[in-house]
């Protein structure tokens, strides 16, 4: 762990310490050394079930306990049982096993929150109708007569009204996607700002027409035409803030994996950090190609070898000499002669002969596969004319004959765990209802797809954390590194801004820009 | 009557005029393969890229050895004058180490018809 300590933006838990953020992530650095009463606790406030904190699993606690504990790693790491500091109570398994969709519950913030905004909203589409009703229901007798200059105002007032509703529920009435922690900055500015604003409104109003009883009714409708135009562009405003603003590209953001290093780049507008992370997973789902841990145990008996190759003994008595001891062994291993990377060369080169091979056999199986379903349907369409085969027959009649090609090519590229025999059955059969050529069958097989194109059960990557040194509603800038960590992996994401473009204009000759040859030139001899 | 364009080919002879340091021929060209051929006033065939002679000066060596305005140089010397660039044609027109020249041009000629002339 580093000194400089990042904050661990956990879910709502924290989020109700945002004032005090700095003392509650001071807490969080001695978080796994606390007792665990303290989370027990926050599972009574926590409210947020989205993703659940990243409390370390059994898994991830040999991690933890090796602090403290270096002199004696070699013979006190045993099986980690769930005695560790970590014991994980009833509760929290509970909630660990949810998903990202079944947290759309009973979350009281989020709740407060909505409803807070539609009573203000509510109350800000009344007002202008109470400013207008009310001077004829309280002190009628005394208004003065309504011309056609105030009818026509009270036209303009429905219209506007409607157009400001239709607006805001374009705006703002859309399914939330995701839940964030931090509160949106620009919501709240807008919200405090819309409430200020009526509630000025109204003080003047109670204040000189209410106490007064104006008569001037003309002077009143004005009045509350005046607070829907206002209204009007308080929406402009936000549409701005919080739509316009964020789409103009400015920052290209480099997402990494961290167990394969596969990358990706995204444009990104002005977003506050939380809103940029957001925006990174939804599109980490459709690009990136699925976590397969199958496919890293190559690399990790690699270095496993690496680490069991050599061994340093302290010949000189007990004396704890880390570095010398590193250096030795850094020494040590540019002499000797490793012949890794030609195991490493010879076995790419193998396995990929062997990958070629059985997708050569494979792609025939399903050709002919595919071709004897054309003969069936021809035979089909003799017997019994205008009958259509049953997609799901035909896909179990010729499934057998490529079963087991396919089944070697997952087996080969390490797949085999993503696809279930009635998952194949279900595509082909849909594949042969659309009229598709083997190589579409096949185009989900060979190769690894996004993550959205399997089984959820298989995603290995549900439950996200969001890790940052910034404050998570502060923006993005250059250069700002965060973290979205998941149970077995993590996505690195870099910042960067794009370049600012210069573009200038100079004049030059049309004839002189193209490439022409030079003008008839004389030369005296 | 109607006029015919004929073209025939001439071997002139010059001798340089020593000038200073310098070898003199007394005329000026123009033309060449990166030179834009539209802009030659005297060829017949506008994509012509060969090496025209542009000016003669009066009383200079290329005039008395009979060189006229608008010929077009076709060898130096044994050299091939029609597919070279302004510059190389310079050159060899220029070399230091020749007093003589002989260079065969083309030059085009204007004739009336011999038709009428023999009607007439």
């Amino acid at each position: 762990m580093s000194v400089a300590m990042d904050t661990e933006s956990t879910y709502s838990g924290y989020s109700h310490y945002s004032g005090h953020s700095k003392k509650a992530h001071r807490q969080g650095r001695d978080r796994h050394k606390s007792p665990r009463s303290k989370d027990g606790s926050r599972s009574e406030k926590s409210v947020t079930i989205q993703t659940p904190p990243a409390e370390p699993l059994l898994g991830n606690d040999a991690s933890r306990t090796e602090e403290g504990q270096d002199d004696n790693w070699g013979e006190t790491t045993t099986a980690i049982t769930g005695t560790s500091e970590h014991s994980i109570s009833q509760e929290d398994i509970a909630r660990i096993s949810k998903d990202l969709e079944d947290s759309v519950g009973l979350d009281c913030k989020r709740y407060l929150g909505l409803t807070v905004a539609a009573v203000l909203g509510l109350l800000v589409f009344l007002t202008p109708i109470a400013f207008i009703l009310l001077p004829q229901i309280l002190w009628r007798d005394d208004l003065e007569p309504c011309g056609t200059v105030c009818e026509g105002l009270f036209i303009s007032v429905a219209f506007k009204l409607l157009i400001l509703l239709i607006g805001t529920w374009a705006l703002f009435f859309r399914q939330p996607k995701a839940d964030i922690p931090r509160v949106f900055v620009f919501r709240a500015l807008l919200l405090v700002l819309i409430f200020l604003f009526v509630f000025s409104y109204w003080l003047f109003y109670g204040v000189r027409i209410l106490d007064s009883k104006d008569t001037n009714y003309q002077g009143i409708v004005q009045y509350a035409v005046s607070l829907v135009d206002a209204l009007l562009f308080i929406h402009y405003l936000a549409i701005v803030l919080l739509e316009l603003r964020q789409l103009q590209p400015m920052f290209a953001v480099k997402v990494v994996r961290s167990t394969d290093g596969e990358s990706r780049y995204y444009s990104l507008g002005h977003l506050s950090i939380q809103r940029a992370a957001l925006v990174v997973l939804e599109n980490y789902y459709k690009d990136f190609t699925v976590y397969n841990p199958a496919l890293l145990t190559a690399s990790k008996s690699r270095a496993a070898k690496h680490m069991a190759g050599l061994k340093v003994y302290n010949v000189d008595g007990p004396g704890n000499n880390a570095s010398g001891q590193s250096r030795a062994m850094i020494a040590a291993a540019a002499r000797r002669r490793d012949s890794s990377h030609n195991e490493l060369y010879y076995e790419e080169a193998d396995h990929e002969r062997r990958v070629k091979k059985r997708r050569a056999r494979l792609v025939v199986a399903v050709e002919e596969a595919f071709t004897h379903i054309k003969r069936l349907q021809a035979e089909e369409q003799q017997k019994a004319p205008g009958e259509m085969m049953d997609p799901r027959e035909a896909a179990q009649a010729i499934f057998p004959s490529m079963a087991r090609a396919l089944q070697k090519y997952l087996r080969t590229t390490r797949q085999q765990q993503y696809h279930s025999m009635e998952s194949i059955l279900q595509h082909l059969s849909f594949c042969i209802t659309n009229n598709m050529t083997p190589k579409a069958f096949l185009e989900r097989y060979l190769n690894p797809g996004p993550t959205l194109q399997y089984d959820r059960d298989r995603w290995f990557s549900k439950q996200w954390t969001l890790v940052s040194e910034e404050a998570v509603t502060s923006g993005l800038q250059d250069g700002i590194v965060f973290v979205l960590k998941c149970l077995d992996f993590s996505l690195v994401v870099n910042v960067k801004k794009i370049p600012f473009i210069k573009l200038s204009e100079e004049f030059i000759d049309p004839k002189s820009h193209k490439f022409v040859l030079r003008l008839q030139s004389e030369t005296s001899v | 009557s109607y006029f015919i364009f004929f073209s025939f080919q001439q071997r002139i002879e010059i001798h340089k005029l020593r000038q200073g340091d310098n070898l003199i021929l007394g005329f000026s060209i123009g033309g060449g393969i990166d030179q834009d051929p539209t802009q030659n006033p005297f060829s017949e065939d506008k994509t012509d890229k060969g090496i025209y002679v542009t000016r003669v000066t009066e009383g200079g060596p290329a005039e008395v050895a009979g060189l006229q305005i608008g010929d077009k140089i076709m060898q130096v010397n044994g050299w091939d004058m029609t597919m070279v660039t302004h510059d190389q044609a310079r050159k060899r027109l220029t070399k230091r180490n020749e007093e003589v020249v002989r260079l065969l041009v083309t030059r085009q000629s204007l004739q009336k018809a011999v038709q009428q002339s023999m009607m007439s």
